[in-house]
């Protein structure tokens, strides 16, 4: 680890003020950032502390019935809540206690590896990610590995989840680090129903259309069983699994959270 | 009855209390006045020419005591190789040059180039991203075979190939076995890759050392489980000091596995720095630095030929081997896949013949040495795993075939130079069917199938050489060190007893089962007792913990010092009984004069012997203490029968150990509590690398699985509950206990069965082309293999 400053700011606008200074950088629940500084990947001279920000922790519902999530919530408070099942299911099933405990939704997002949970959950819900400066759609949010389309300097301070009728996120982990080799969150909505993947693509957390049309038609394991998985081109090949492997495993995961879904 | 004290008892852990209450005192606790830290530079190329390397700016880096490079090391030894193995042909190995720093050329990411020593760690870190090293890459050595063709690029360029030897055995018996495959009735032939395992202790290693100007003396704190190995491989070959000249001290560690048997070379940096900088020099090991420079364990591709006749009678065994060294050769890697592994290959059948040919092969990765089981897992993986296909094969039950091969007759003189003393395979074999409702599977399996899962059911029998070694034997293989072990009785004046012992215990129990022993032994309370060991300062030459050799050899050792204290201890009560020496027994703490009630206590002869007042000091000297060097007459044959069920999943390909069960004959039993305990142990490893663990490079020799990110170790939700059993007894002949060592079983009769069990779930389903799945067994390849 370098040497660094930490600022512990009272409000959204002073975090946003210490983090217009050079080399300044947000600290959510610091599972990720921490390591990365111990491993001296990273130097920033002044980390923004985020988590005690009251603004900015909490869960409620908002007119529009949407579950909205401070930024700074970690894991914990998510998994306890249990409005949306699905999603709770999700935050249920990341890391360990200490992570949970730690991290938070806004640190995940704005991290958006490629094999972590939450960018299935908001992308699978069409949530809507609200920073210091605007709300982004998640279909717009998510732009590749590690990749977003928040600025410099810029942070999440909510997530608001339009609730489902039905949902569920089934994790296929990846046996060392237990991050999802491939994680499906299936969300039935009365609009139609979405189907958001993680772990499986080169190209980060992406939609998988063409189930989300047959499921639409009917919500059923049926309907996902008379699919065929998608292309095994592009997907993530490492010592864990092969390309071909996870696109069957998008396959395998997703009738079992359309099965699995409450 | 199960006993509440001394030999048989379920004792508890003593040492435990200190473990767990987080007081235990590990190399990493010991801080000494003044001492500086030293970072490591290490290479993150497999192969390069090191052109230059400039420590000028970092010199000058505030706290920066010095920086060392390999032109510091100018004239001192380097990291020396324990075993020399001779090859088929009566040529000794090739043996590289090991330096402790890199000289002009690296060969494994992780090959330590230089060394900062600052006042703090964040300092020497920063000086260290000042060192300019200007490498050339070379193209990396990695896959074995393509190692050993013409013209291949070498590890090193003053071998003349990158082959450490090519080693026949017996190779007297080549013709022989290739004419009995040749006109057999049946071959079956399995491929197969032993994977490369990284040891993992919990506690990294860690080093401190000081030298003492005004006496000349070096100490040593280190993570090892051979302290004074150490002091001979470091002082003797390394850094020229002697023996009485230099303390090495392993105190608390915090596991080992293999890993911490070897002489590294931080070990000889600290102690050389130490009196270079004048102070103190401290090294701990990052997790990173742990998975790139721990010696690893395993790394075998194996070809393996059985013959067998119409009604499946092996006749004949073939092996053929790659055996990867790494870039270096550690301290035992050239016995592993020799004399640990070939010996072995007659597993529980009586094969009559049988041939066993080794390459053993640098590459630019971390150099390999035992891990848990060293070379017997290797051994009985390949041979278990032959001899289930030879079943499927031959339509033979896997249980049947094994039994009309199993040896029934002891002693038994192997065709691979080995005679096993005792052994009741049927009895192990039969335990284990009963253990594992064997009689229950089809029900079971029928259940899993309407749940839309496919069980299996895998058997493994293995055997091992543990109490390593006779040493008059390993020297004729190439040993450069003996095998006993020594234990010093002392009895102080008040009848407490310190027992130093060469044994190191790094997790196993010592303190509780030895003092056990010498409890049992004289009848006094185990508290009365305490087990020392990890300080050449403070017993005599041992050669530490491997092998399954602890109890075996230095519970031997231990016992030999304690009836020389008790006859001498019988002399004294003679005297103070004045009665006839050989009149005088010991029970429960008490002499007495048989066919009298005169009693004198244990506490009273002990005082006696430092209080001579009333002594017969014409016939011994005063004082009770005594040592006792054990030389083991032959190794110890443990075997077992082990049984695993798996529910495989056929959409994903996830396994599932849903039942483990392991029959073990280990001989007599000290403490049972501790034995289940190893064998539990033993089981996680060994399901560890068949289900998940796996060390892989890429192809440019960068290691992928360099963290625990990607490294999977085995966790309690990847287990069953195991049931153990060690209730069938064939006592070991020729030590006094009867004892043969419990430590490595459950890694090596392990990664068989579970295999197997899988090959079973999926044959059972119609997957009848799937012969073998390379480990370790994750969803992807078992699906994969489903798929093919
Ligand atoms: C052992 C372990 C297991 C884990 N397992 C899983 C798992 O199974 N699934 C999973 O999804 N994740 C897993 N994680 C990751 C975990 O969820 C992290 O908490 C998360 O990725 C980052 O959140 P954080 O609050 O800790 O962020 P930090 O580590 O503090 O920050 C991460 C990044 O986000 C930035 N940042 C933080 N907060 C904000 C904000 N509000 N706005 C803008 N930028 C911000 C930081 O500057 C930094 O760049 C695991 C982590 C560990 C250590």
């Amino acid at each position: 680890m370098y040497d660094f400053d930490i600022e512990k700011p009272g409000s959204i606008a002073d975090a946003v003020k210490a983090l217009g200074g050079e080399e300044a950088q947000a600290l959510g629940g610091g599972q990720t950032l921490i390591p990365t500084l111990k491993q001296r990947l990273a130097s920033p001279t002044m980390l923004v502390s985020l988590a005690g920000l009251s603004e900015m922790v909490g869960i409620c519902k908002d007119d529009a019935g949407r579950l909205c999530i401070g930024g700074a919530t970690p894991h914990v408070a998510v998994a306890a809540d249990g409005s949306y099942p699905g999603l709770s299911g999700l935050a249920s099933h990341i890391g360990d206690p200490a992570v949970r405990n730690r991290g938070t939704i806004g640190g995940s997002l704005a991290n958006n590896d490629p094999s972590a949970c939450y960018p299935a959950a908001a992308l699978g819900s069409g949530a809507t990610i609200v920073t210091n400066a605007r709300e982004i759609a998640a279909d717009d949010y998510f732009q590749g590995m590690f990749e977003t389309a928040l600025n410099e300097g810029e942070i999440i301070t909510e997530v608001k989840f339009p609730i489902p009728e039905a949902s569920n996120y089934q994790k296929f982990v990846q046996p060392a680090s237990r991050f999802a080799l491939v994680g499906v969150f299936v969300a039935k909505y009365a609009d139609g129903v979405r189907v958001a993947v993680t772990g499986a693509s080169e190209g980060g957390v992406f939609r998988w259309t063409a189930a989300e049309e047959a499921l639409s038609a009917n919500f059923s394991a049926d309907a996902v069983a008379g699919l065929d998985a998608p292309s095994g081109d592009g997907m993530i090949n490492d010592l864990h699994g092969s390309g071909d492997y996870r696109a069957h495993l998008v396959k395998v995961m997703t009738g079992r959270a359309v099965s699995a879904a409450t | 009855m199960p006993k509440d004290e001394g030999i048989g008892a379920s004792s508890k852990r003593r040492e435990d209390l200190r473990f767990l209450t987080g007081k235990g005192k590990y190399t990493d606790d010991i801080n000494l006045q003044g001492q500086a830290y030293a970072y490591f530079i290490r290479s993150d190329v497999a192969h390069g020419t090191i052109n230059s390397i400039d420590t000028s700016a970092a010199e000058k880096m505030p706290g920066v005591e010095k920086v060392f490079t390999a032109a510091d090391f100018e004239g001192v030894g380097g990291v020396p190789c324990g075993w020399q193995v001779t090859d088929r042909f009566g040529e000794v190995m090739q043996e590289p040059k090991h330096p402790v720093l890199a000289e002009g050329k690296v060969r494994h990411v992780g090959d330590p180039i230089a060394v900062v020593v600052a006042d703090s760690l964040s300092e020497a870190r920063d000086a260290a991203e000042a060192v300019e090293i200007d490498i050339t890459e070379l193209e990396p050595v990695l896959n074995m075979k393509d190692a050993l063709k013409d013209g291949a690029t070498k590890v090193h360029d003053d071998l003349t190939s990158n082959l450490c030897y090519d080693w026949g055995f017996v190779e007297e018996n080549r013709d022989a076995v290739d004419a009995a495959i040749k006109g057999a009735h049946h071959v079956t032939t399995l491929e197969l890759k032993n994977n490369r395992l990284v040891a993992n202790p919990m506690e990294p290693r860690v080093a401190v050392a000081e030298f003492d100007s005004s006496t000349d003396d070096y100490t040593l704190y280190t993570t090892s489980q051979n302290p004074h190995v150490i002091r001979l491989l470091m002082g003797a070959f390394v850094l020229g000091i002697p023996e009485h000249k230099l303390r090495v001290v392993a105190p608390d560690v915090g596991g080992g596995f293999g890993a911490k048997i070897y002489h590294y070379a931080e070990e000889a940096f600290c102690t050389f720095a130490a009196k270079a900088v004048g102070r103190p020099v401290k090294w701990t090991s990052s997790r990173s630095e742990a998975f790139m420079s721990d010696a690893h364990g395993r790394d075998h591709v194996t070809k393996i030929e059985l013959a067998m006749d119409k009604d499946g009678q092996f006749l004949a065994l073939r092996t053929d081997t790659h055996a990867n060294m790494g870039a270096y050769l550690s301290t035992f890697a050239p016995s592993i896949p020799t004399w640990l592994h070939g010996t072995l290959m007659a597993g529980n059948y009586k094969t009559p013949l049988i041939y066993v040919n080794v390459k053993a092969v640098f590459t630019n990765t971390v150099p390999v040495d035992a891990y848990r089981g060293a070379g017997r897992p290797e051994a009985t993986f390949q041979l278990e795993r032959v001899v289930d296909k030879a079943a499927r094969e031959m339509g033979i039950d896997p249980i049947e075939l094994r039994r009309r091969n199993f040896i029934t007759e002891f002693p038994y003189a192997t065709p691979v130079a080995v005679e096993y003393d005792t052994g009741d395979y049927h009895a192990t074999m039969d335990k284990l069917l009963e253990m594992s409702d064997h009689a229950g599977f089809e029900k079971r399996a029928a259940e899993s199938k309407k749940n839309g899962k496919l069980r299996g059911f895998g058997i493994a029998h293995y055997i091992e050489a543990c109490g390593i070694a006779p040493s008059n034997l390993v020297g004729q293989l190439g040993a450069r060190a003996g095998l006993y072990e020594s234990a010093t009785v002392r009895v102080n004046a008040t009848g407490s007893i310190s027992v130093m012992t060469g044994s190191h215990s790094h997790g196993q129990g010592h303190e509780t089962s030895f003092a056990q022993v010498v409890a049992d032994m004289i009848g006094v309370d185990e508290a009365q007792i305490d087990i020392i060991h990890g300080d050449t300062g403070r017993g005599p030459m041992g050669m530490g913990t491997y092998g399954s050799r602890s109890i075996a050899v230095g519970g031997s050792a231990m016992v030999r010092a304690t009836e020389k204290i008790i006859n001498k201890a019988k002399k004294i009560a003679a005297h103070l009984m004045e009665a006839s020496e050989g009149d005088i027994e010991l029970k429960d703490g008490a002499f007495t004069v048989a066919g009298t009630d005169k009693s004198v206590a244990w506490g009273d002869v002990t005082l006696a012997a430092y209080v001579p007042h009333n002594y017969p000091l014409e016939d011994i000297e005063p004082g009770l203490e005594e040592t006792a060097f054990y030389d083991p007459a032959n190794f110890t044959y443990p075997s077992g029968a082990y049984g695993c069920e798996v529910e495989v999943d056929p959409e994903t390909g996830k396994v599932t150990v849903l039942a483990f069960s392991a029959a073990d004959d280990f001989g007599n039993i000290i403490n049972p509590m501790i034995v289940e305990g190893q064998v539990h142990g033993g089981l996680a490893q060994g399901i560890g690398q068949a289900l998940v663990e796996n060390c892989a490079y890429d192809e440019n020799g960068q290691l992928l699985s360099g963290s625990y990110m990607d490294y999977t170790m085995p966790r309690a939700d990847d287990l069953p509950m195991f049931n153990v059993d060690h209730s069938s007894i064939t006592p070991c002949t020729h030590n006094p206990l009867g004892v043969k060592g419990c430590g490595e079983a459950g890694a090596i009769g392990s990664p068989p069965a579970l295999v197997s069990a899988v090959v079973d779930a999926l044959q059972r389903a119609g997957h009848t082309d799937v012969t073998h799945i390379d480990m370790p067994l994750t969803p992807d390849r078992v699906w994969a293999a489903m798929k093919s």
